[in-house]
């Protein structure tokens, strides 16, 4: 048995079938950051002072409390590994495996960078005592960047596999093969967009 | 299951191997297997859910009296001599609605039919991804296993409601804690079913079938595949506050100074108890389409093809489906009128609610209009559809009074409101759900269910259902809370309904009486029911035109159908027989 229209587009549709889905799974991840997102204006707006108190310190800016370089720097980092995601794609549509692995292989680096980076701002909230618990400045921030990394983690791990065990497509199915590294790209282009609101949101706003 | 043993030899030799016991029937990727396994556990779980609530009216009907027969089965955290504790009556409440709507009747409805139906009658060899169907099962599966089992963590499942609005459900014992996880993982699953849903739908229907070529009940499955889409991640998102509220200690649902016992709760505060609300309804008044939507849906398809002749209106259902699906997403706050959200909002989300009764009222209309000069045969399942038609009237009409601010004030929270929706979903999404059995069995298996055992089922269910849930409509009106442990005895505007706790009992435990014929029935006709034929109901829609019964173990269809004309001709003047399916050429074609 075989599905129609997983590697060829539907001619009326204009899409295959992973594409498609895949548009449709961003849509879903859309409403739960949107939903999240509501929670915050919804409780921003409810409190008297924001950030607030922490500490036993009354703040009034987020940027004071939270680290804005190191949020720069991996705002950079999460750019700079869309454009590499990007790159791995066109070499394979462009038949050059070789630089596809040079491309993928700094995607992955570059989104361990930014965890890394962002383990260690954790660290310091955490050597601050600056916890989850301690105001729903810090609960919001620690959730939403926490689900966004959870994120990062589930695209670095699709794009490991596409770099060693799945790559063995190419030699099989190379269309269908460089299909797959797109709809990975769709994904990996939508965690990079969702940092790009969370920064300014939570780090500057 | 029996049926899929006796595939037809061919495509064993296509595939060249023989499949083992646990890929063909457990980790099955095929959707016929899959939509069969979600049948079977969601009615195992409707009829645990089921059992739930006869425990609760036991205590209802006769408060503080020890269980006869299974009394002695509880422990003694649950039920002390027989007698249930408040805290038990409140497990089970909580969840019996959880179990209903997120672990019965959603996976009943789009899981198994869905699952089942949605692939044969576009004409699709399969579902678009396979692998995240089976995915998509084993995820609820764990789900349903970990909701299961908070019922044996220290001070039992969760206590604070199908709802669980915070704050209560924040301060619960670690029941809450297991029935949050398990939601992640049923939203999870719903979430892989959808996206493979309406991947299927828009990208696998059959050479020549349009958009308006789709059977109604495939459109009701889009337009509740988009709903579970877009409505279930913000469920998700509260689910995720709430854990962090429980675990991490933060505040999102907690407001500043609580008292809890005498004392003030040791949080940050400054949380909002209202958050809860916006993002569970946000979700549970879609829920309620999810709920509804597939079983017009199956109600559609058994009408047109027993009354044979065609829908009335059919674009106008499908246009009234998709503006339905749309208001879903803007009338979530009128379950929140008593919360002093203002009234801006609430003449905001009242008028949202008055507009969304219009198409559901268009869609029962036409669904009533469709019998109109049809020669009814009056089936089994066209048994089921038809009681369908005034149970969801009853349940929808007793809803405008809820869905304005004014008049719902001072319903809210009684039992008026749980008369309402179980009028919807269960004399109305489940004796629908029910007719779908019926109306699938044949194809599911190759044999038809007994028609005499389908009809003292269908009576005795019809009968029994109103007499429980009427009372609750006049027990409402007369004020009475939902809620109530002891059912309302110890308040003196309730005395003059009290009499109906009994008479809803007894009505429950009589309807449980009457799902032994279906489930004997259910059993008995996989092995010994009558053989049906291919198209057992003369049915012109290509899960009975094209496939065998049952269908091709994988790809459904010895050759894949073309599409040549609507969903329903039936009675069509241009053609002898009284139904014309959708995949016979034209007479000048065949003759050629």
């Amino acid at each position: 048995m075989q599905i129609p229209f997983t590697v060829a587009p539907r001619p009326d549709t204009g899409v295959n079938n992973a594409k498609l889905g895949v548009w449709l799974f961003l849509a879903s991840e859309v409403m739960l950051f949107g939903g999240l997102f509501s929670a915050y204006i919804f409780l921003r707006i409810g409190a008297p002072e924001w950030p607030g108190m922490v500490g036993g310190h009354a703040y009034e800016r987020a940027s004071d409390i939270l680290n804005v370089p190191l949020a720069t720097l991996n705002t950079m980092v999460l750019i700079g590994s869309s454009v590499t995601m990007v790159m791995s794609w066109a070499s394979l549509a462009m038949q050059r495996f070789d630089r596809y692995r040079l491309y993928m292989g700094a995607t992955i680096a570059l989104g361990f960078v930014f965890l890394v980076v962002k383990a260690f701002e954790y660290g310091e909230k955490f050597s601050h005592g600056y916890l989850p618990a301690e105001n729903n400045f810090l609960a919001i921030y620690f959730v939403l960047t926490g689900l966004h990394g959870l994120h990062v983690i589930g695209g670095i791990l699709v794009n490991m596999y596409f770099m060693w065990p799945g790559a063995r497509m190419w030699k099989t199915d190379p269309k269908r093969f460089t299909n797959r590294i797109e709809i990975a790209g769709l994904y990996w282009h939508f965690v990079d967009l969702v940092w790009i609101f969370l920064f300014p949101t939570i780090y500057l706003l | 299951m029996a049926d899929h043993a006796a595939v037809p030899e061919g495509h064993h030799g296509e595939d060249g191997h023989h499949e083992s016991f646990w890929r063909k029937y457990i980790f099955s990727t095929d959707h016929k297997v899959i939509g069969i396994q979600y049948g079977i556990t969601s009615l195992l779980f409707l009829l645990f859910g089921f059992s739930l609530v006869m425990l609760m009216r036991w205590q209802l009907a006769y408060p503080g009296q020890p269980v006869p027969l299974i009394g002695w089965l509880f422990s003694d955290d649950t039920m002390p001599g027989g007698i249930m504790l408040p805290e038990f009556y409140n497990q089970l409440g909580a969840m019996h609605g959880t179990i209903m709507v997120f672990l019965g009747i959603v996976p009943l409805a789009v899981g198994a039919f869905g699952n089942y139906v949605v692939p044969l009658q576009i004409g699709a060899p399969d579902m678009a991804f396979p692998k995240l169907n089976m995915a998509s099962y084993w995820v609820f599966f764990v789900g349903g296993v970990i909701m299961l089992g908070s019922f044996f963590v220290p001070a039992g499942a969760a206590k604070a409601g199908w709802t669980s609005y915070a704050p209560l459900s924040v301060i619960e014992s670690m029941g809450q804690t297991m029935w949050l996880i398990s939601m992640v993982f049923l939203i999870t699953s719903s979430l892989l079913g959808a996206v493979n849903f309406l991947t299927t739908i828009v990208q696998l229907r059959a050479d020549g079938m349009g958009f308006m070529q789709m059977p109604f009940f495939v459109w009701a499955q889009f337009i509740t595949s988009f709903l579970l889409l877009l409505a279930f991640p913000p469920l998700e998102a509260a689910a995720v506050l709430q854990l962090s509220d429980r675990l991490l200690d933060t505040s999102f649902f907690m407001p500043s100074g609580l008292v809890v016992s005498g004392e003030v709760v040791d949080v940050a505060g400054g949380g909002s108890p209202l958050l809860w609300q916006h993002l569970f309804w946000f979700l549970a008044h879609p829920e309620v389409y999810v709920l509804v939507l597939p079983a017009m849906g199956i109600v559609a398809e058994i009408i047109a093809n027993n009354a044979r002749k065609p829908l009335k209106g059919y674009k106008v259902l499908v246009y009234s489906l998709v503006f339905l699906g749309f208001m879903s997403f803007i009338v979530w706050a009128h379950h929140m009128f008593i919360t002093g959200m203002g009234q801006v909002m609430s003449t905001f989300f009242q008028t949202t609610t008055m507009i969304i009764s219009v198409p559901s009222v268009i869609i029962l209309t036409a669904l009533f209009l469709s019998l109109w000069g049809g020669s009814i045969r009056f089936t089994t399942p066209m048994l089921f559809a038809l009681g369908f038609l005034p149970m969801f009237g009853i349940g929808g009409l007793t809803g405008l009074p809820l869905g304005l601010a004014a008049t719902d004030i001072p319903l809210h929270d009684t039992y008026y409101v749980i008369g309402h929706f179980h009028y919807v979903v269960a004399p109305g999404t489940i004796l629908a759900l029910m007719g779908g059995i019926y109306y699938w069995f044949p194809k599911m298996t190759g044999r038809t269910m007994n028609d005499t055992l389908g009809k003292i089922h269908f009576w005795g269910t019809l009968v029994s259902m109103n007499f429980i849930f009427f009372p609750m409509l006049i027990q409402g009106l007369a004020g009475v809370s939902r809620r109530l442990y002891d059912g309302g005895q110890i308040y003196a505007h309730a005395q003059d309904v009290l009499v109906y706790n009994e008479v809803m009992s007894i009505a429950a435990w009589v309807l449980f009486v009457f799902q032994i014929p279906f489930i004997v029935n259910l059993l008995v006709s996989m092995k010994k029911g009558k053989a049906a034929a291919d198209n057992h109901w003369n049915a012109t829609t290509l899960e009975w035109s094209a496939a065998p019964s049952p269908p091709v173990g994988h790809g459904n269809f010895r050759d894949l159908p073309t599409v040549y004309r609507d969903p329903y001709e039936y009675s069509h003047p241009d053609h002898d027989e009284d139904y014309w399916p959708q995949d016979v050429p034209p007479a000048e074609a065949s003759e050629n």
